[in-house]
């Protein structure tokens, strides 16, 4: 098909005008991949200083309010004697915060594009709607993963020197912080694919970030108004907690840890699953 | 080339556009002429997969467009002039297009080249008049080096400068074999460029004819004032020719040229005080094609309030 359009192409006499002119070299490979739209997803994310911005606000709370735990648990040398830090030395205190900007992060990619309208170019270059739904998701995934995997590595790094100084040893080993240390990281990525999810569901970023919200602290206090009862029997499904389990140190009445962090990808997976299905039918 | 088939789309009980059915071909260019409102948006959405179609389909070289293994190449199409995000670089934003189809940098550089953006390409496009919007908008409808080329309305916020440019544009494209597909509202833009025009009125079809049909089909008039109309009228009507009178004194007459009038006064010893030919307008043939077909018509211009309503 490709093919006989360049032949037929190529025989057509050239225009005078200056103005257009088919360079066979320029589109001779065209057409549209998975990778190529994940490569044009990346260069959106990059070339934006909103995201580029959102990044970098999600280190920064991950290694800011990380290493102010560990000061303080420094500070508060009575803390320190009586052996009450944990194995993290609070490194991952700043996770709860990241999370929101993780989750903005997924939700800007999306709904960007509606604000601006450049949606239905992006729709023109790929009719295939679902490729670029998927290809967001990675983008913000693989971005948000690696920059808080980085950024709590650095966090507990500082927090074991910090704590050194008082005889406090934070070990690389010591059960469950390794798993802590990725699953933070891995929570947050799916956070912001979470963020995608719901960018695509209500396509504005205010909308978006108020379901966000609803879902991540709403949610978990409706929890403490049920009857103990069933509260109990709900709350470690509930998405933050389902997710949260896989940084917790200590066995509590959150589900096994990566059980609950697979409960809490099924969730993200349900609510692209649902995105598409609007996605499909919806005019853009 | 574009092919319609019982194209309707409906947005809750408004029907944009109804049982459209017509055939763009390639190797010239084919403008999109209607009223705002009629339809034209719609429709162009509808040919690049981006609204579903309540009923029919559009094929895009016998293909629909959402199965194209490579759209860009396939069909470049500017739809809204702002379009692309405030805060991204114009290089970037078109950069990330080609990217998702697999077209070069080198291609990139190109465009931005022939829209005459690339001084500014580095810049976000936040602060980008509408002129320039309207050419970075081009400059994407381009990237693929598209079989098929659509722009809706794309002179807007244009300089003259820039609507001479993309009239050369459009031809060139034609004259390459190209499809070139181009809305507007405006007889007057259509009449320098386009070879073929479909009329769109209120979601359907009114026209689809051949620019040089249009002309013809646009029948001159002759205006002549004369002191004895009734006498002149009688001898046009006895020739064949149409009379009108807008006033006294005054007479409206098609199917008669401004020479032949002359000649008939001079032998009948008539005194004329004015023999005017009216070009033909197109655009009073293509609003006498509309005309009730307009949305929104003014109410207030009395003559038209009855058909209007109709």
């Amino acid at each position: 098909m490709t093919t006989t359009q360049h032949t037929t192409r190529n025989q057509t006499p050239a225009p005078a005008a200056s103005v257009s002119v088919a360079t066979s070299r320029a589109t001779a490979n065209a057409g549209v991949t998975s990778r190529r739209v994940v490569r044009s997803e990346w260069i959106k994310f990059r070339s934006l200083r909103s995201t580029r911005y959102a990044l970098a606000a999600v280190a920064l709370a991950i290694i800011g309010l990380g290493v102010f735990m560990a000061i303080g648990e420094v500070v508060a040398e009575d803390v320190s004697r009586n052996g009450t830090v944990d194995a993290l030395g609070g490194s991952l205190s700043g996770v709860g915060f990241a999370e929101l900007l993780a989750s903005a992060l997924g939700v800007l990619l999306v709904t960007g594009e509606y604000s601006s309208g450049s949606i239905r170019l992006t729709f023109t270059a790929v009719p295939r709607r679902l490729t670029v739904l998927v290809a967001k998701a990675v983008v913000a995934a693989l971005t948000v993963f690696t920059t808080a995997m980085v950024s709590t590595l650095l966090a507990f790094t500082v927090a074991q020197r910090l704590l050194a100084r008082d005889d406090i040893t934070l070990s690389w080993t010591a059960p469950g912080v390794p798993r802590a240390l990725i699953g933070a990281a891995l929570y947050l990525a799916v956070v912001s694919v979470m963020g995608v999810g719901f960018g695509w569901l209500l396509r504005s970023t205010a909308g978006a970030l108020m379901a966000l919200f609803a879902v991540f602290y709403l949610l978990p206090i409706i929890e403490i108004l049920l009857p103990a009862s069933t509260g109990d029997r709900i709350g470690p499904y509930l998405p933050s907690n389902a997710g949260s389990a896989v940084m917790r140190l200590a066995p509590g009445p959150l589900l096994e840890p990566w059980t609950g962090f697979a409960v809490f990808v099924g969730y993200a997976l349900l609510m692209l699953a649902g995105a598409a299905l609007v996605l499909r039918r919806r005019d853009a | 080339m574009i092919e319609a088939f019982g194209l309707t789309k409906v947005y809750g009980d408004k029907t944009a556009v109804n049982d459209l059915s017509f055939t763009v071909r390639s190797g010239m260019v084919t403008g999109f002429l209607g009223p705002n409102g009629a339809g034209k948006s719609t429709t162009m959405r509808m040919i690049v997969g981006l609204d579903r179609p309540t009923d029919g389909e559009v094929l895009v070289n016998g293909n629909r467009y959402v199965d194209q293994g490579a759209p860009l190449a396939e069909v470049g199409a500017l739809l809204d002039a702002k379009a692309s995000h405030p805060g991204r670089s114009a290089y970037s934003h078109l950069l990330a297009l080609a990217a998702s189809n697999g077209i070069g940098k080198a291609r990139v550089s190109d465009v931005l080249d022939m829209v005459g953006l690339s001084d500014v390409a580095g810049r976000r496009t936040k602060g980008f008049s509408l002129g320039m919007s309207q050419r970075l908008g081009i400059a994407a409808a381009l990237l693929g080096d598209p079989d098929v080329v659509l722009l809706d309305e794309p002179v807007n916020g244009l300089d003259p400068e820039g609507i001479h440019w993309i009239r050369g544009l459009l031809r060139s494209l034609a004259a390459a074999g190209r499809t070139v597909f181009v809305s507007s509202h405006l007889m007057s833009e259509m009449e320098l460029t386009a070879d073929r025009l479909l009329i769109l009125g209120r979601g359907r079809l009114v026209a689809d004819v051949s620019m040089a049909e249009m002309t013809a089909a646009a029948t001159p008039v002759v205006r002549v004032r004369t002191p004895q109309a009734d006498r002149l009228a009688q001898l046009l009507v006895v020739a064949g020719a149409d009379v009108t009178a807008p006033e006294p004194g005054l007479l409206a007459v098609t199917g008669s040229s401004a020479a032949d009038i002359g000649r008939m006064a001079a032998h009948q010893q008539l005194v004329l005080e004015e023999l005017t030919p009216v070009h033909p307008s197109l655009e009073e043939a293509y609003l006498a094609m509309t005309h009730d077909h307009v949305e929104y018509a003014a109410d207030s211009i009395g003559a038209t309030t009855g058909r209007t309503a109709a």
